[in-house]
């Protein structure tokens, strides 16, 4: 098939993306993923060409470290074969053409709103009356879940169909925190309004979203970062890794009932976002990361302060995980509880942690890599092969010990930091550029095209949880509903990264 | 056992005396002070992603800023945030910081309703909703219960169901999709009760303000009895805010 190679953070004509006839475009692409595990769909999403849509496939070759990108031009009236009959990998990217443009798919499997976005195609589609999987047997029963959960998290609705205790099936219905971010991102026009909404589509992810945008921002207004912008971020990057799996390892023992463990877990995580605090004024990293230049430049007494934060949390970190990970009450309810194979997540698409947990080696850090990465970092990637929830927390574990060795070797050589002036920048016009990131999450993926005279005419975003959901939908299945807390948890995926 | 003593101690002391006096470590975009200084206004108008900062005389609406720290790095003359994280307060017009003062934010008194310190004084339990929150007001609340700020210690509590509970936190914007499951939740919620906005995506909508994909008529219809700034909030501006509104 015909299509045009880029690496991550490449911008390009938008002219050079074929357009190709449907039926051409869906056997190309499909053909590119067939057996082939190393490759997998990015980003696949359509935008209006006058009264048509142009619909763009990226699939990255994490062997080749290329992403393919091909286009057809369709008629949203007409009815088309759905790639999702025959690679699940399109369920959701295909479920939002439908919902956004009406596009009608004859034998999509599972075609129903995902996100309720205000400017749907369909309005007669409510949250009230989503079509949600029933039973009629009388044996089972429904349980539903949300959109208001029991502790302090964001909402979603969850709906489960059990045998007494047990789960047969679960359907998540997301789209409560949809705020319309990708429309914002066209209609806000200064760069400092587009990266504020890039730090608010999750907080929890403020880094990994930044750093895709100002990445690709950079890219599309041909300017190149220096050593220390790179650096800055790779840095905040792995040190959100850190803050993040350590409130994740809290949160699992919340779940599990084991007190000392979230709580020194959970104090462990401050001193990480309190240093996150003392470098850029904000614990989630919010004001930090800033395309083309940096507002809290890395000096070396920072570095100093950093090393003597890590070589405090460490042995801490190291006495509670050696308890946590030998007690056999917490591994009971961790090994073998939410079991996700890896031919199911193969099947689903999963990225990330979520994909590394069964043996699936997905990790952008390694595949496409960015900023230092592939060159002051050489990233080995952390494989677990139960896709239960203990090889989601071991990887966790590994992950923060790995993220500390990362961070020590970025420390040994702190780049002079000179850029703080605001640069000029100036997107290209009639071009097309794409971003990937390894948030602590998973891929991270942002994308843009711009028209003749550089304005933004799309702009789509990926969080690594649009994948991810319908893993724990699998995972739970035929566990206990009582379980379902620390499958969720091991997971945690993003509501707002979805709903955008 | 043992072994269990030893992780303890190894932990020391982690819980924050007294989170009245406590101080934020390292920077930390608090307060803003804004000078006399004549600067050009119209640039720094400008800059504010959220139109947070108005001009003539200069004032900045914490319940719009979010604290970007972008207008005190180009004019540095002008404006200046101070680590002063009380930044809560009940009357919406005294989230805005005018040119020239430099006076904490505090509580109208006379505008706390009586049954607040009288009921909720020794108990306070709180229900939380997110509608279209990022998560990052979300991780901090949770955070104002965690070891080091030790929020229940007052008797503030977040609670799982809104019949157990005497008001409401709202972080996010308000989304349209979470418009109906909030007005539920805090119907839910017996008399007398409070509402609390978290963060300045729930006070003002934050840089989602002129999205068509909110709802914001809930706030139109109640009253709301605390305004906590922040993007996210701090837990100490939280606890700060709700302790000084129970007048503890």
């Amino acid at each position: 098939m015909e299509n045009v190679t880029i690496h991550n953070n490449t911008t390009i004509a938008l002219s050079e993306i074929p357009e190709l006839a449907y039926d051409e475009f869906m056997e190309g692409n499909l053909g590119l993923l067939s057996e082939k595990p190393e490759r997998h769909c990015v980003l696949y999403f359509g935008y209006r060409k006058e009264e048509l849509l142009r619909l763009i496939c990226c699939l990255a070759d994490d062997e080749t470290h290329l992403i393919h990108i091909s286009s057809s031009i369709v008629n949203p009236s007409t009815v088309l074969p759905s790639f999702t009959a025959q690679n699940a990998n399109f369920e959701k990217f295909e479920r939002e053409l439908h919902e956004n443009f009406g596009l009608k798919y004859a034998d999509h499997p599972w075609l129903k709103p995902l996100r309720y976005p205000y400017n749907r195609f369909d309005l007669s589609q409510t949250m009230e009356n989503y079509p949600f999987c029933r039973s009629e047997s009388e044996e089972l029963h429904e349980v539903g879940v949300g959109p208001i959960h029991a502790g302090i998290i964001e909402p979603g609705h969850f709906r489960f169909i059990c045998n007494g205790e047990q789960i047969m099936h679960l359907e998540i219905q997301l789209g409560y925190q949809h705020r319309s971010i990708e429309q914002l991102f066209i209609e806000k026009k200064k760069l400092l309004e587009r990266t504020t909404l890039a730090e608010n589509i999750a907080g929890d992810t403020t880094i990994g979203h930044t750093t895709a945008f100002v990445n690709l921002w950079e890219s599309l207004c041909d300017f190149t970062p220096e050593r220390s912008l790179s650096f800055a971020r790779t840095l905040a990057q792995e040190l959100e890794r850190i803050a993040i799996h350590t409130g994740d390892l809290s949160g699992i023992c919340t779940d599990i009932g084991y007190q000392l463990g979230n709580s020194v877990y959970g104090r462990l995580r401050t001193p990480i976002i309190n240093f996150m605090q003392e470098w850029g004024g904000n614990r989630f990293g919010k004001g930090l990361i800033r395309a083309g230049k940096i507002n809290y430049p890395f000096t070396p007494k920072l570095a100093e302060r950093l090393q003597t934060i890590l070589k405090a949390y460490e042995p801490d970190f190291d006495e509670i995980t050696d308890k946590f990970f030998h007690l056999p009450s917490t591994l009971s309810r961790m090994e073998k509880t939410g079991v996700v194979s890896y031919g199911k997540v193969l099947e689903i698409g999963t990225v990330g942690m979520a994909a590394r947990m069964s043996g699936l080696n997905r990790d952008i850090r390694t595949s496409h890599p960015y900023n230092l990465y592939g060159s002051t970092i050489v990233h080995e990637p952390i494989l677990k092969h139960h896709g239960d929830v203990y090889s989601r927390v071991q990887i966790r574990k590994q992950e923060i010990k790995q993220s500390i060795g990362y961070i020590r070797t970025l420390l040994e050589n702190v780049p002079e930091f000179s850029n703080t002036e605001n640069p000029i920048l100036t997107p290209g016009s009639d071009k097309f550029v794409l971003s990937l990131a390894e948030g602590w999450r998973g891929e991270i993926c942002h994308a843009a095209i711009t028209d003749a005279s550089g304005n933004l005419i799309a702009y789509k975003i990926k969080d690594p949880s649009h994948h991810n959901w319908k893993a724990l939908a699998e995972a739970v299945q035929n566990n206990e509903i009582s379980d379902f807390p620390i499958c969720n948890k091991s997971f945690n995926l993003s509501y707002s990264g979805h709903d955008l | 056992m043992s072994n269990n003593f030893k992780i303890m101690w190894h932990q020391g002391k982690q819980y924050i005396p007294d989170v009245t006096t406590a101080k934020v470590p390292g920077i930390f975009r608090g307060r803003p002070i804004i000078s006399t200084v004549k600067v050009n206004e119209d640039t720094l108008v400008d800059i504010c992603p959220t139109h947070a900062i108005s001009a003539n005389p200069v004032c900045i609406d914490l319940g719009k800023c979010t604290f970007c720290g972008e207008c005190a790095i180009l004019f540095p003359e002008k404006i200046f945030f101070a680590k002063d994280c009380k930044l809560a307060t009940n009357q919406r017009s005294r989230l805005i910081v005018r040119e020239g003062e430099d006076k904490p934010v505090t509580l109208d008194p006379d505008m706390v309703r009586g049954e607040i310190k009288r009921i909720f004084g020794g108990s306070l339990k709180l229900r939380q909703v997110s509608a279209g929150g990022d998560n990052s007001c979300e991780m901090e609340l949770n955070a104002t219960n965690n070891v080091n700020f030790d929020m229940s210690r007052f008797g503030i509590d977040f609670v799982a169901s809104p019949r157990h509970a005497d008001g409401l936190v709202i972080t996010g914007p308000i989304t349209a999709n979470m418009a109906e499951p909030l007005e539920r939740c805090y119907n839910a919620v017996p008399n007398p009760k409070i509402i609390i906005l978290a963060g300045t995506d729930a006070i003002s909508g934050g840089i989602f303000a002129d999205s068509p994909a909110l709802n914001r008529e809930f706030l139109y219809r109640h009253t709301i009895d605390l305004y906590v700034p922040g993007n996210p909030v701090h837990p100490l501006t939280f606890i700060n805010g709700v302790l000084s509104l129970l007048r503890k």
